[in-house]
């Protein structure tokens, strides 16, 4: 049994806290992370669901991760490794398809296809996705202003994110506010005019929101598939060899190797706090660990309600967190295949099924997608994104069989009546049902399947409502505001508890950016 | 849109022209053809159907993008004009630089304009993609007699240099792909002033180009010849002759006035074989664009960084009499 | 030059008199033009059944900006305050919300004691974030690129107003312009009728639902200058829909602008980049070194200038913005009037913002709703002479009519549904009302818009969304009135502050041009 007594306790082992710990161990701290369950990595966790079938259980592609983690962390020789998704191909309802293939003449070609005005448009259209890529990146490394205090270092943060903006010139600003603002659909109604590409484009604004394409504040997600871009580290989107619970374990190898210690099946039961400081915490099991810092990783929520006793808490930040909003709307359904797929658009086996697969035909598909989940059901016929990991990491399946990933939206928390295991398999079933229609095969090719709805999400991973951003990327709920006005600089109102998920800023995705500010501001103030 | 009057085009004529956004920042070149009284055609570096389409807006025109079923086959060089006069009927003699005419190959119909991306006597023969084999097929006899030769574009690099001839994204930045205002060249940075007019109604860009015209070239773009005596001085420091790329190159290399200041960048650059000279394409800062004036190349000496005299030339650096007569 | 004057103002609009009396007073020569025989630009009335007369987008004046009317020298008519400033119907009646904070909150009581105390609390909330727009909208659009030492003071000016709010309002502010009106009032209320009473103002003249990113800043653009207490309803001159503009009219005579009404613009001339005057549909050209139209972008920039002198780019954000009328009206001449309180503000038939959402979900398929939004308001409960004696005029806006873009070609007379639709939303909360209706008209947006000139079919000159306001309206980089054709300027809703800023953006191209002319 190791010693109770450290420097720096971080709960939750998911990407953002063994960040922080690999951070502050670097800085010297004496750093333990205490994982509730079993496997390291929370949301982004590999496990082996069906004997000899590999899961990226939730996550399942990687884009965010900030280059400069991977530079201080060293991740590659700890095991990262990315392997490109090469393609996206959206089956269209008239038997045709649209695809995007890794050579962007290649792309261009078969956009040409559909509409030259279109293809043209696609080098425009992603020239400035790129400068806006470019004017977001300082604000994601950028620790947030409190846009109502006067502390110099405050004004000064103000003054920074001001010039910032006024750096990036008139026209970028206002291309910038336009993104932050619009409805994807409205935005790409701007661009383009083929339907499919708006609506496969306009789905990666929806993802893990509770909105339709039409709804504003959808576009600014679609920055996200530009992000990893401009770093030129990687391609925009992969998979890790290994599911990304690998990224999880070379994150906490890197951690072990500056000298954290990571525990699993050491669930936090509170944050002990003797006269507003936090002092260490109890675990389930009724020890205590004792350091004069303790991080959360949990979710705004957890890490608010659960583990602090509320009156250590001003009112105020309480009435923020509980309007702070999750609404997980998103499922996933995990497949385990005896063979492959053949979609009707592309029979057979080919290049497409080593990247992703679209189900997003028409805008109107995914709006109506939406108005079933408003109204408290799942989408009887929802938008997915579909991957085959073991295409590209054979190790994934046992020789000639596959793993099939299949996110899925909108599948509400809060479902009428709530969710039982009839829906789930409901669920289930319009989702297989639904992929039939492209993939005529796919049912005689299931050997296991495993749904996931947004209840399920919460109650493993304990991501509240199943938001897999801890927290929705509206606007109203970032930067500043992320997760509340006050507290959005890593802080809490109790000296020593600080926090470093997702629900801080920037947030949202397998980024890290959270846990990397949350541990320089750590070491910083203490 | 173009900068160019194009009403002043006859049927049967051709326009070398680039156009502009509002800024007077160059989008592309490319020429334009008057193919019969209301038809014209546009050639361009890169697609500019969306820009055409926004361009349209409002008037009474209609766009139609050609690029797939349309194929372009050059034929430049001293004997093209010989060589077409034994496929084709047309009269190649009156048909004078920068005017096609509408005839036939082996019977098949083509439009034959007297262009080219060289510094020579050329033509360019504009068919359906369908007969395009057909067209290459009637030329490929005259290999033998006529010096005819295949070639793509490496060699063509080589001529359009010796032309001065500007090449987008190479010598030039695209105002619509620049990442940063300074990437961005107005025509008259380009050597292209003489292709805005100053008598024409609106056009993209008309207001911003008198007030930089008014303003003065801050940049010239102008050929550079280096000094074959100082080329030979730096690699004899080394122990071994000159060695030059035996294609163009296309790297921005940065020159230098006599006092060690960047003055500017070269943008391409080759040996011309039939100048016998080590010739550039750069961009120079006022006041230093003058033909006459003595610079500085940067260039790299067996893994090593030198720099080579190089004076600033008029361009083109090749413009012989059978080009345009 | 004797059909020349100094500037020529298109549209006898309250921002078209605004901006030729500001202008007048500066010393110009000012001409108004108008194609409609009567002032008042879209709010003017009209007769829409013998004897009956409506001016359906004049609904809720009331209010001018004090910037304004201290700016041209006018003292605002005498304006009353609604007594409801909104009712709702319900299950089993309505709810009617008076303006007074302590009186709605008796009558809220009977829904929910929680919002009924929450509620002063609540308006006066409503209040100090309305309140922040209205120090924005009396002032031009801070913009990033802000540059003179004016526009610096007026962003100070803002940036300070901001922060004065103190950090509990202000960041209120921040968090609510981006969310929907839906997550706003789930915040702040429970009761399912109020929530429909405040939200349904959320989506005034948006095709946006009430679940939309956006409809809270909607919500608080529109109750901007509305009393203290109200969330919906503003107050209205004492004098009649058009008090305030025969006040500009005299104004504007009194400074020597001379108007011509019964007279549209066919061209705006240009010559070199420049405005050299207008080309009236009758072929006469009246010359002018400025031209200020309070007519919507798309129609000023689209139809009257030549499209050579414009850059593609600038025509296309033009093209970009969003209009998207998707209300249609209902008039109604009635010979009694239902018994509804409040009906001389407005009367929402939908009871939950569910039901709203439903209404919406048609718009986004380009279809009109099943079970439309339907808003009844009586103005002859206000004034009078709109109705012979005893007799009353109804006007219903019934939301969504979403056909507005439908590729395909309209019927031409499409109203059968709208009637139908709304009559049955109407029987099921007023069963009596259709037996009252002596005459009815119906103006789809299509019918706005062939009516009154105003693309999209909406007077909102461009739909009140986040990208479409301060800096972005009209289109980014023009938001400073002057458009980028030397001597053309917008002054109407199309520009900064937006519909129903009674004269503000006919003030601010008025000082904007004096001012550009001055640096000339």
């Amino acid at each position: 049994m190791s010693t109770s007594r450290y420097d720096a306790i971080v709960i939750g082992g998911g990407h953002n806290g063994l960040i922080t710990a690999a951070y502050l161990a670097r800085a010297g701290r004496k750093t333990v992370v205490l994982e509730k369950r079993p496997v390291l990595g929370g949301a982004a966790v590999t496990e082996q669901i069906f004997p000899g079938f590999k899961f990226s259980v939730f996550s399942y592609v990687v884009s965010l991760l900030r280059p400069e983690i991977i530079r201080d962390l060293d991740l590659p020789s700890h095991g990262l490794q990315i392997l490109p998704l090469e393609s996206t191909v959206t089956p269209l309802d008239n038997g045709d398809y649209l695809a995007g293939w890794a050579d962007p003449d290649e792309t261009r070609h078969e956009l040409e296809r559909h509409s030259p005005r279109d293809a043209e448009a696609a080098v425009q259209f992603g020239r400035l996705m790129h400068h806006m890529a470019m004017a977001v990146k300082p604000i994601l490394a950028m620790v947030p202003p409190d846009p109502a205090s006067l502390a110099p270092s405050d004004l000064k943060g103000l003054l920074k994110f001001a010039g910032h903006f006024r750096s990036l010139g008139a026209e970028r600003f206002h291309a910038l506010h336009k993104l932050m603002t619009m409805s994807s659909a409205d935005y790409l109604d701007e661009w383009y005019e083929f339907d499919p590409l708006k609506a496969t484009k306009s789905a990666s604004g929806i993802i893990g929101t509770f909105l339709g394409p039409r709804s504003p504040g959808s576009a600014y997600v679609l920055l996200h598939h530009y992000m990893g871009e401009i770093d030129g580290a990687f391609r925009a989107w992969g998979f890790q060899k290994g599911g990304t619970g690998a990224i999880s374990e070379s994150i906490a190898s890197a951690a072990r190797a500056l000298g954290a210690e990571v525990r699993t099946d050491a669930g936090v039961a509170h944050v002990i706090v003797r006269d507003g400081r936090a002092v260490g915490v109890a675990l389930a099991n009724g020890n205590e660990l004792h350091a004069p810092i303790v991080v959360s990783s949990l979710d705004p929520r957890r890490t608010f309600v659960d583990l602090v006793d509320k009156k250590e808490l001003p009112d105020e930040l309480l009435s923020e967190v509980s309007r702070y909003r999750f609404r997980g709307s998103s499922g996933k359904v995990n497949l385990a295949l005896s063979g492959l797929p053949s979609f009707t658009c592309m029979p057979g086996v080919g290049p497409h099924l080593r990247g992703a697969i679209s189900i997003s035909p028409s805008l109107e598909y995914l709006e109506r997608a939406y108005d079933d989940a408003k109204y408290g059901e799942f989408s009887r016929n929802p938008y997915m994104d579909i991957v085959i990991p073991s295409m590209i990491d054979p190790g994934m399946a046992p020789p000639g069989k596959h793993v099939m990933s299949i996110f899925v939206q909108y599948a509400p928390y809060n479902l009428n009546g709530g969710w039982t295991d009839a829906k789930r398999e409901a669920f289930g079933d319009a989702v297989v049902n639904t992929l039939e229609r492209y993939a005529p095969n796919i049912k005689s090719l299931i050997l296991h399947r495993q749904v996931l709805t947004p209840a399920d999400i919460e109650r493993i991973t304990g991501l509240s409502e199943g938001n897999i951003f801890a927290g929705e990327l509206a606007l109203q709920q970032l930067f500043f505001l992320r997760p509340s006005s006050r507290w959005a600089k890593y802080r809490t109102p109790i000296r020593g508890y600080w926090q470093c998920g997702s629900g801080t800023h920037p947030g949202g995705g397998i980024m890290g950016a959270s846990g990397r500010l949350a541990a320089l501001e750590i070491v910083k103030a203490t | 849109m173009v900068t160019r009057d194009v009403t002043t085009c006859a049927v049967g004529q051709v326009l070398y022209t680039p156009w502009c956004d509002a800024h007077g920042k160059v989008i592309d070149d490319g020429t334009v053809s008057r193919l019969d009284e209301r038809t014209y055609r546009l050639t361009s570096a890169e697609p500019n159907l969306r820009w055409l389409a926004m361009n349209s807006v409002g008037l009474d025109v209609t766009v139609e993008d050609m690029s797939a079923r349309t194929a372009a086959l050059a034929l430049q060089g001293p004997l093209s004009r010989a060589v077409l006069e034994q496929v084709s009927p047309a009269d190649f003699a009156s048909l004078k630089y920068f005017r096609l005419v509408h005839t036939t190959i082996n019977d098949i119909p083509v439009t034959i304009s007297r262009t080219g991306y060289t510094g020579d006597l050329g033509f360019e023969i504009w068919v359906d993609a369908d007969a395009a084999v057909s067209v290459w097929d009637s030329l490929m006899p005259f290999t033998t007699a006529y010096g005819l030769t295949p070639c793509g574009i490496w060699a063509l690099d080589l001529a359009r240099i010796e032309a001065g001839l500007i090449m987008l994204d190479v010598d030039y930045v695209s105002s619509h792909h620049a990442i940063i205002e300074d990437q961005k060249s107005s025509p008259y940075e380009i050597n292209l002033g003489w292709t805005v007019s100053d008598t024409k109604g609106p056009y993209n860009g008309r207001a911003a180009l008198r007030a930089l015209k008014a303003a003065g070239n801050k940049w010239g773009f102008v050929g550079l010849e280096i000094r074959w005596e100082s080329l030979e001085k730096l690699y004899a420091k080394r122990g071994i002759p000159p060695k030059l790329p035996t294609i163009a190159w296309r790297t921005s290399t940065p020159v230098c006035v006599d006092d060690g200041v960047v003055a500017g960048y070269a943008t391409s650059g080759c040996w011309s074989p039939l100048l016998k000279k080590y010739i550039a394409l750069a961009h120079l800062q006022a006041p230093h664009f003058g033909p006459g004036t003595d610079v500085w190349m940067d260039i790299n000496v067996e893994h090593r960084r030198e720099q080579v005299e190089a004076t600033v030339r008029k361009l083109p650096f090749f413009d012989p009499e059978r080009k345009r007569a | 030059m004797a059909n020349g004057y100094d500037v020529i103002v298109i549209g006898a609009s309250a921002d078209g008199l605004v901006a030729a009396t500001a202008l007048a007073k500066a010393g110009k020569r000012v001409l108004v033009v108008d194609s409609a025989t009567a002032i008042g630009g879209e709010s003017r009335a009209f007769e829409f059944a013998p004897g009956f007369v409506a001016a359906p987008f004049a609904l809720d004046a009331g209010w001018v900006p004090p910037v304004v009317a201290r700016g041209i020298g006018v003292a605002p008519p005498p304006s009353v305050a609604p007594e409801f400033s909104v009712t709702v119907a319900t299950n089993d009646g309505f709810l009617a919300l008076p303006v007074d904070a302590s009186r709605a909150a008796t009558a809220i009581k009977p829904h929910s004691t929680r919002d009924a105390a929450r509620w002063p609390a609540f308006v006066s909330q409503l209040r100090k974030l309305s309140g922040f727009l209205e120090v924005l909208y009396q002032t031009p659009a801070p913009d990033v690129d802000a540059v003179s030492f004016s526009d610096l003071s007026a962003l100070l000016g803002v940036g300070g107003a901001l922060r004065g709010m103190g950090r509990e309002d202000m960041t209120e502010l921040l968090r609510a312009l981006p969310m929907s009106v839906q997550d706003f009032l789930d915040d702040h209320l429970e009761s399912t009728s109020l929530k429909a009473a405040v939200g349904a103002g959320g989506v005034r003249d948006l095709r946006q639902g009430a679940r939309s990113g956006g409809t809270t800043f909607n919500l608080l653009h529109y109750i901007v200058g509305a009393p203290a207490g109200s969330v919906r309803a503003r107050s209205r001159w004492k004098g009649g829909w058009g008090a305030f503009g025969t006040v500009l009219f005299d104004a504007a005579r009194a400074a020597g602008v001379t108007i011509k009404l019964g007279r549209g613009v066919a061209r705006i001339l240009v010559r070199d980049d420049a405005v050299t005057g207008v080309l009236m549909d009758d072929a006469e050209e009246i010359f002018a070194r400025d031209v200020v139209s309070t007519l919507d972008p798309s129609h000023t920039m689209l139809r009257l200038v030549d499209p050579v002198w414009l850059d593609p780019e600038f025509i296309r954000a033009v093209r970009n913005i969003r209009y998207r009328g998707c209300t249609a009206l209902v008039l109604y001449a009635v010979d009694k009037l239902p018994e509804v309180p409040g009906l001389d503000s407005v009367v929402s038939l939908t009871p939950t913002l569910t039901d709203l959402e439903r209404a919406y979900d048609a718009a986004k398929y380009r279809q009109l709703s099943q079970t439309p939004h339907v808003e009844l308001t009586a103005p002859s409960l206000r004034w009078g002479g709109m109705a012979p004696e005893g007799k009353h005029v109804v006007v219903a806006r019934v939301s969504y009519d979403g056909r507005e873009a439908s590729p395909e070609p309209r019927a031409l007379n499409p109203d059968d549904d709208v009637t139908a639709r709304a009559a049955s939303v109407i029987a099921r909360h007023l069963p009596s009302f259709e037996n009252s209706v002596l005459a009815r008209a119906v103006l789809t947006p299509h019918d706005i818009e062939a009516r009154f000139g105003l693309t999209g079919g909406t007077p909102t000159h461009g739909e009140v969304a986040l990208d479409q306001i301060l800096f972005m309206r009209p289109v980014a980089g023009s938001s400073r009135y002057a458009m980028p054709i030397d001597g053309l300027y917008l002054g109407g809703p199309g520009a900064h502050p937006g519909p129903g800023v009674t004269g503000a953006a006919g003030w601010l191209a008025a000082r904007a041009l004096i001012r550009n002319k001055r640096k000339a």
